[in-house]
């Protein structure tokens, strides 16, 4: 007998491939056991005995996964001649579920910063206001640049089994998004005792101060659910750059804006008062540990 | 606030009067408790020692002014307008308890020996500090002031008016102190300010 596999469509919009690529790099058990739970019916990329017309013809789609923004305008982009805003709705209209993979079919990203074309828009823009029948739950949003793999599967998987899945404010799964991108960061202990650090790629020091770290002010599970089972972005020394939240890509990504000196932004829900109280009393004391190297050269030179 | 605050409170300012006229190693903890009218043995169940005592005087003496200006931070007014008026409400310290202003510059900024354990760096200070941060962070957020390092900024404003402090306790102004009021913010303001405005 054979089960029933929800059939997943993946259309893509005005993306880099990227999520296609994060999605690609997922731990390889867990991809084996989507590809064994799931119909990944149609993707432009991966899928080869079905085409977008295969797409729109079904007569339901489980999941709808979107990547990239989308426009209303043929002026710039279109698939086929098609007008991608009336392949995403034709696709929207069928689908139990719609899922924006990745910032760009979130909240538009960095093609919505094109000035020539202002209806460049994310996903949730365009379909919010919708009467959409056959959908079971809102938009679900899967910000990040890329989206973490990991995020989709857990995602897709809650909803197979759970039919439902708690969205925060942003329409982003909350199992996924509660947290920050701080939480489980390596470099907590300088954070907490100010000590910088001295340039990128390094493992000692905080990139709060001078690299701009979005950690404690982005929501995602990023260091905790690990990049390729192993590291993050903020562990090897490069600063979160906010890639979950609803203004990236912002400016000058890899400094920390500061007003005399002092960060403009500080830690999400903490009052900047407070903030700088503790970070003046912490900066009184030189701890050692942390302001030498963990590693010197001159041991491997001498071993 | 409870009884023992109270009387804490009040033993820190008598204390903080003969600190800064008698120096912090001319005065005594007899001399305290006799401005107190108390016994010394009593005085040892406020205060453990006079480095002690020193220390709590000087979070007291910076908390006025820590207070005096987050209420002017909280102000709906311009940079400048702050500026003037925290100048304004220093120099009325300077001159209506001048204990305060001179036992931070007669004591703890010369005799740094006697807080440096526990009271370091700005562990005694951090709740003017922060203010005076949150004076230049909101001051430069509004391109009302420039861009610049911290402490360079801290120091323009602090050295400035301590100086104008330490002229005062020398008794070397020909004017009443408040009639400076105006030109000193007129100053700090004008070192800190942007270009553009």
């Amino acid at each position: 007998m054979t089960r029933h596999k929800p059939k997943i469509v993946w259309l893509q919009a005005i993306t880099c491939n990227g999520n296609t690529h994060s999605l690609l790099s997922s731990n390889s058990s867990r991809f084996e056991l989507f590809l064994n739970s799931f119909d990944l019916f149609y993707h432009p990329s991966l899928t080869t005995d079905t085409s977008l017309d295969d797409a729109i013809n079904l007569e339901n789609i489980d999941f709808l996964l979107i990547e990239g923004a989308i426009t209303s305008s043929s002026d710039y982009f279109t698939i086929s001649d098609n007008n991608i805003l009336d392949l995403l709705i034709k696709l929207a209209n069928k689908a139990s579920y719609i899922i924006s993979v990745g910032s760009c079919a979130s909240f538009g990203g960095i093609h919505a910063k094109f000035d020539e074309d202002k209806s460049i828009k994310g996903v949730p823009d365009y379909l919010n206001n919708l009467e959409l029948n056959n959908l079971k739950q809102k938009i679900i949003n899967l910000t990040g640049c890329p989206v973490h793999p990991e995020w989709i599967l857990q995602t897709l998987f809650t909803l197979k089994n759970n039919k439902i899945i708690l969205l925060d404010d942003k329409q982003r799964p909350k199992e996924i998004y509660y947290g920050l991108a701080h939480h489980g960061c390596t470099r907590n202990e300088y954070f907490e005792w100010k000590v910088e650090a001295k340039s990128f790629g390094v493992k000692e020091g905080c990139l709060f101060y001078e690299q701009g770290c979005r950690g404690p002010m982005t929501h995602s599970n990023c260091n905790r659910v690990l990049w390729n089972d192993v590291n993050t972005k903020t562990r090897a020394g490069m600063p979160c750059i906010g890639c979950t939240e609803f203004d990236f890509p912002r400016e000058n990504m890899l400094e920390t804006k500061k007003n005399i000196g002092i960060p403009t932004q500080v830690p999400l829900g903490i009052n900047k008062r407070a903030y700088l109280t503790i970070t003046g009393v912490a900066k009184t004391f030189k701890i050692d540990r942390l302001n030498n190297k963990l590693i010197n050269k001159e041991e491997y030179e001498n071993s | 606030m409870s009884a023992k605050e109270v009387k804490k409170n009040s033993i820190i300012q008598n204390a903080l009067k003969l600190f800064s006229t008698k120096g912090f190693y001319n005065t005594t903890i007899p001399d305290i408790a006799k401005s107190m009218q108390m016994s010394v043995g009593n005085m040892y169940n406020y205060f453990a020692s006079k480095e002690e005592l020193a220390k709590y005087a000087i979070k007291y003496s910076t908390n006025i002014l820590a207070k005096q200006l987050r209420t002017i931070n909280h102000m709906d007014i311009s940079c400048k307008e702050k500026i003037f008026l925290f100048t304004r409400e220093y120099l009325e310290n300077v001159k209506d308890s001048p204990e305060v202003i001179e036992y931070f510059l007669r004591v703890y900024l010369s005799n740094r020996e006697v807080f440096a354990q526990g009271c370091e760096g700005f562990l005694c200070v951090s709740e003017f500090v922060t203010e005076v941060m949150i004076l230049l962070d909101e001051g430069a957020e509004k391109n009302e002031l420039r861009q610049q390092e911290f402490f360079s900024a801290f120091s323009m404003v602090m050295g400035c008016l301590g100086g104008f402090a330490f002229l005062s306790g020398e008794k070397v102004l020909d004017k009443d102190l408040l009639e400076y009021s105006d030109s000193v913010a007129e100053n700090i303001y004008r070192a800190l300010k942007s270009d553009k405005t």
